[in-house]
């Protein structure tokens, strides 16, 4: 075990891009935890996903050995966190196993929404944030400043921030130096009952579930029974060790120290990121605290193109849900689409790293209905049924509307960081989604706004159209604040006079009217010509809101079928069936399957 | 047994722009090596397709009319010592209507042709320009008038829905074609087919082809106009005096045996598809080196042949006799037509059903296409 004074357990916060992972890679190299040659590019983000949208998804940690310049050897534990508001929950308890922070600003970019986010949580577990501008390098930087920015923004002391270029090297023997120094030492008692903090888990096909622990006090050995206390279950203790960043095994995991182990345990459920790890035998009495039950918040259907891919979707959600138990799923049949699951996930960009790696993983070409949040509904009693609430995750199954009482839907308060220049279209873009503007703060030539936004008009394309108006520079960060009561209603899309059920919604009665001439425009464009005349109309209850026309097909024919050669006509036969298996029938209209989540792009407002 | 024979002759004197079928500009042409081929191809067939006499002989192409006369006619007596000629035999040849090819028409018709299909293409100078046609009007008029004193039967080809072509302008053209007295009519839509300078020309934006709608009324106007003048349609595109049709054609539509023989030629016997070496030289040396142009023939399962059976035949207003299908290719009549989209259709009247008897609307034919994908059984097509 190491000297508990000579334990330092940091995080790095940074923005997307400004360097995070390099600066990890540096660290890493610098330490000797891994020689230049077996550097693959960014050691920590682990998944194709991760790597391309430049996030983290599981949190990892490094355990780095590094001799400091007053003679004495550290245990430096670099804790990777998830970077995206949909994990928020998991960047808790990572942040929760650490006593400090590099914050890594980007010295030409200077502090973004999403890095504020972060700091404030880091700050709100009394970690030590240790201030690092990188890419000092760069033309544009100006550490000065950002320096400022730091400071006036934040509200921290910069002036001893560590100046580098992780991509060139630079300043990183200052980081692990200004590590040692200012990031406290973690406290412990190795003589009290074990209480460990399961920071995170997942699962590796050779090992079963791996579990990420933070000893607080006591001490974790193989051979140790040890419980859950939140989970309530039991487990043998089978290996004990930590990352450097390979994998190396250790007699124990002691007070203040980070590490993994393993229980033979076959399911990421069963070890919940938070709970709080003890022994069965004089084991701890109280739980660590902060446990959260994870409840998915975006819920959508997920069908196969191929109605007979049914079977493959069920096994590799399955397969998908092993080591990741934060989203949920349940069977699910539309008339539309035949059978699929309706999935909950943490936000949307959890719902698109599933729908990905569904599709890239397991080579399933998906349909995925509208995402819809989960509305609570209140229940009026009917002759043969009491008062009762309900919760609402898919709008095919919205009661009967005489029986609501009231419906509340789910509320956050968003933090948008923008260049001002791009402010108007900004806060046109929030009145239009039914936000309220609760701060508008400038600092230089930037621009932060808090505004509080129902959920259901970020579900779909808000992100979207906030990086599309403001050309990427927008960042937007947000949080969850409770349920408000809503006039929603459920809007029909009817097809040839049939409504589709894949395509029905709950919107605000005040935007319904738009959101619905909307639809039935791009649907217009969507649905190819039929034989006959197609109407579509979005309607709430038996009432039309909009309607459009798709004119019938005048012209399809092949002039020509000349001396006997039947072949070409043929394949086009072939063509056209091949087609309509690409389809799905509506009241005997085929809607391309694209159709579905095209429809709902809101576009230019 | 086959009872119409095609023959292909590939030459052109030029190749129009719009044209993607098998035809090919050459500076000579051995006739005596041709004469010797094609008969050589023709023996082959009756060999295998043989043993019921002729009712149809088609010449088409290519450019059929710039054969010399002594080559048809040595065609048609070796088809004739082959197979026999029906008394009533139809005899068609294809032919450009320019006053060269119009001095022919006597020795053509000496030869044995008794029904010449003339491609007129148009009645005005500036469309035929634009179609890049050899003869203007004037000349195509006087060929037409020359062809109708030779032989028995004539039918005239025009080409319609042309670019900004107007509704006024078409139902001016076609009066006038209607008033020319000849017995049938073939009235193409202008398609821009892949591979054509049309395709090329339309893809850099040097014209825009007719829009799917002003094309489908002119289709409207096209029917009402030929049936008002006593030559309804018989066939999307054909159009007849009642017992002037094309019989020959009309093997390929009611899916009849045919043999076809010359470069790039299908044809069908006895349940197998033959097609034929399409490069002239090609076809050549296979016959030289084998006794027959055949590059590929296959066998085709019966759900095949039905299928083609139902693309072939609902081309025709009288449609096709599902019972007979039945008799034909052992398929009930459900696992040829799917029953659902048959009755959705016929409610929206695109398609009408009598007795046994399914066949497209009027208003069903400009759609056709989109109906077989609609009609024809799943499992005929995917088999």
């Amino acid at each position: 075990m190491t000297d508990l004074s000579l334990i330092r357990n940091f995080s790095i916060i940074a923005h997307i891009d400004h360097g995070k992972s390099t600066l990890a890679d540096r660290l890493i190299q610098a330490t000797g935890g891994l020689t230049a040659r077996e550097m693959s590019e960014q050691v920590l983000d682990n998944m194709d996903i991760e790597r391309e949208r430049g996030i983290t998804i599981k949190a990892q940690t490094v355990r780095l050995n590094y001799t400091a310049k007053d003679g004495q050897t550290y245990e430096l534990n670099l804790m990777d966190t998830p970077g995206h508001v949909d994990f928020a929950y998991e960047v808790s308890r990572s942040l929760a196993a650490c006593e400090g922070a590099l914050l890594v600003v980007d010295a030409a970019q200077g502090v973004e929404a999403q890095t504020l986010a972060n700091v404030y949580q880091s700050i709100e577990h009394d970690h030590e944030i240790v201030p690092v501008i990188n890419k000092i390098d760069l033309p544009a930087a100006e550490p000065e400043k950002v320096r400022h920015e730091i400071e006036d923004i934040i509200g921290i002391d910069a002036s001893e921030a560590v100046l580098t270029s992780a991509k060139s090297g630079i300043g990183i023997e200052d980081v692990l130096e200004a590590l040692v120094a200012k990031i406290p030492p973690p406290k412990g008692d190795r003589a009290a009952p074990l209480k460990a903090m399961l920071v995170d888990s997942w699962y590796d096909p050779y090992l079963g579930v791996v579990i990420l622990v933070r000893v607080i006090d006591g001490v974790i050995k193989k051979g140790l029974q040890v419980k859950f206390m939140q989970g309530g279950t039991e487990h043998l203790i089978d290996r004990v060790g930590a990352h450097t960043p390979r994998r190396i095994d250790l007699p124990e995991i002691g007070p203040g120290e980070i590490g993994f182990i393993t229980a033979q345990i076959k399911e990421v459920e069963q070890a919940r990121v938070g709970d709080t790890i003890t022994t069965v035998k004089q084991g701890a009495t109280q739980a660590l605290p902060g446990y959260k039950e994870v409840q998915p918040v975006v819920f959508c259907g997920l069908f196969p193109v191929d109605a007979a891919d049914f079977e493959k979707l069920r096994e590799s959600i399955a397969k998908l849900r092993l080591n990741d138990a934060s989203f949920s799923y349940e069977m699910e049949s539309s008339a539309a689409l035949g059978f699929g699951f309706r999935c909950g996930f943490l936000g949307l960009l959890h719902l698109e790293i599933i729908q990905e790696r569904l599709s890239r993983e397991y080579d399933l070409d998906l349909i995925t209905t509208a995402p819809s949040v989960v509305y609570r509904i209140q229940l009026r009693a009917s002759r043969t049924d009491d008062a009762r609430e309900i919760l609402l995750h898919n709008p095919a199954d919205y009661p009967d509307p005489s029986r609501i009482e009231s419906i509340e839907e789910p509320w956050i308060k968003a933090t948008i960081y923008t260049p001002d220049e791009y402010l108007g279209p900004i806060l046109k873009l929030c009145q239009d989604r039914r936000g309220i503007q609760r701060e508008l703060t400038y600092v230089g030539g930037r621009a932060q706004v808090v505004y509080e936004l129902p959920l259901n008009e970020v579900v779909f394309d808000f992100y979207d159209r906030l990086k599309s108006i403001s050309r990427g520079y927008a960042s937007f960060d947000y949080e969850q604040i409770g349920l408000r009561e809503g006039d929603l209603v459920k809007m029909n899309i009817l097809v040839n006079n049939e409504p589709v059920d894949a395509l029905s919604l709950i919107v605000h009665r005040s935007v319904a009217e738009a959101r619905g001439r909307g639809m039935c425009e791009r649907l217009k464009d969507l649905i190819p010509r039929h034989l006959f005349k197609i109407p579509i109309q979005a309607a709430i209850g038996g009432k039309v809101i909009a309607r459009e026309t798709i004119a019938a097909l005048r012209k399809d024919v092949t002039a020509k079928c000349y001396g006997g050669d039947i072949t070409r006509k043929k394949k086009l036969l072939e063509k056209q069936k091949k087609g309509k298996a690409r389809m799905r029938e509506y009241g005997n209209v085929s809607i391309p399957q694209e159709a579905f989540i095209a429809a709902l792009r809101m576009g230019e407002e | 047994m086959a009872r119409a024979l095609y023959i292909h002759w590939p030459f052109c004197a030029r190749k129009c722009p719009y044209c993607d079928f098998n035809s090919h500009v050459r500076a000579s042409v051995d006739h005596a090596a041709w004469q010797q081929a094609l008969t050589a191809d023709m023996r082959h067939e009756a060999e295998r397709a043989g043993g019921e006499t002729l009712e149809s002989v088609f010449f088409g192409g290519g450019t059929p009319s710039l054969m010399p006369p002594a080559l048809v006619e040595a065609l048609l007596t070796e088809a004739e010592r082959l197979w026999g000629f029906a008394a009533d035999i139809e005899i068609t040849l294809e032919a450009n209507p320019s006053s060269v090819e119009a001095e022919r028409f006597a020795g053509i018709a000496a030869a044995g042709v008794n029904r010449v299909s003339l491609g007129l293409q148009a009645l005005d100078d500036q469309a035929l320009k634009f179609l890049g046609r050899l003869h203007n009007a004037a000349e195509g008029l006087a060929a037409l008038k020359t062809a109708q004193g030779v032989f028995e039967r004539v039918n005239a080809d025009l080409i319609y829905a042309r670019p900004s072509q107007t509704e006024e302008d078409w139902r001016a053209e076609l009066s006038r074609a209607l008033d020319l007295g000849t017995g049938h009519l073939s009235l193409y839509q202008l398609t821009i087919e892949p591979g054509t300078r049309f395709a090329t020309d339309v893809r850099i934006g040097a014209f825009a082809p007719l829009a799917d709608d002003p094309a489908a009324d002119l289709f409207v106007l096209t029917r009402e106009l030929t049936a008002a003048a006593g030559l309804p349609a018989y066939e999307i595109s054909n159009h007849a005096r009642p017992g002037e049709e094309s019989r020959h054609n009309l093997a390929y539509w009611r899916y009849q045996d045919y043999v076809g023989i010359g470069p790039g030629a299908h044809g069908r016997r006895g349940g197998r598809a033959t097609v034929r070496h399409k490069k002239p030289e090609n076809w050549l040396s296979a016959v030289a080196e084998h006794g027959h142009g055949v590059a590929e023939e296959r066998v085709l399962a019966r759900p095949e042949q039905a299928s083609e059976a139902l693309l072939m035949g609902l081309r025709l207003a009288e449609g096709v006799d599902l019972a007979e299908l039945r008799t034909r290719f052992g398929i009930a009549a459900n696992g040829l037509i799917d029953r659902e989209r048959l009755c959705f259709h016929a409610s929206l009247r695109l398609v009408r059903e009598e007795g046994s008897r399914i066949a497209i609307t009027d208003a069903g034919m400009p759609l056709l296409d989109a109906l077989l994908g609609e009609l024809v059984a799943g499992d005929l097509v995917t088999a």
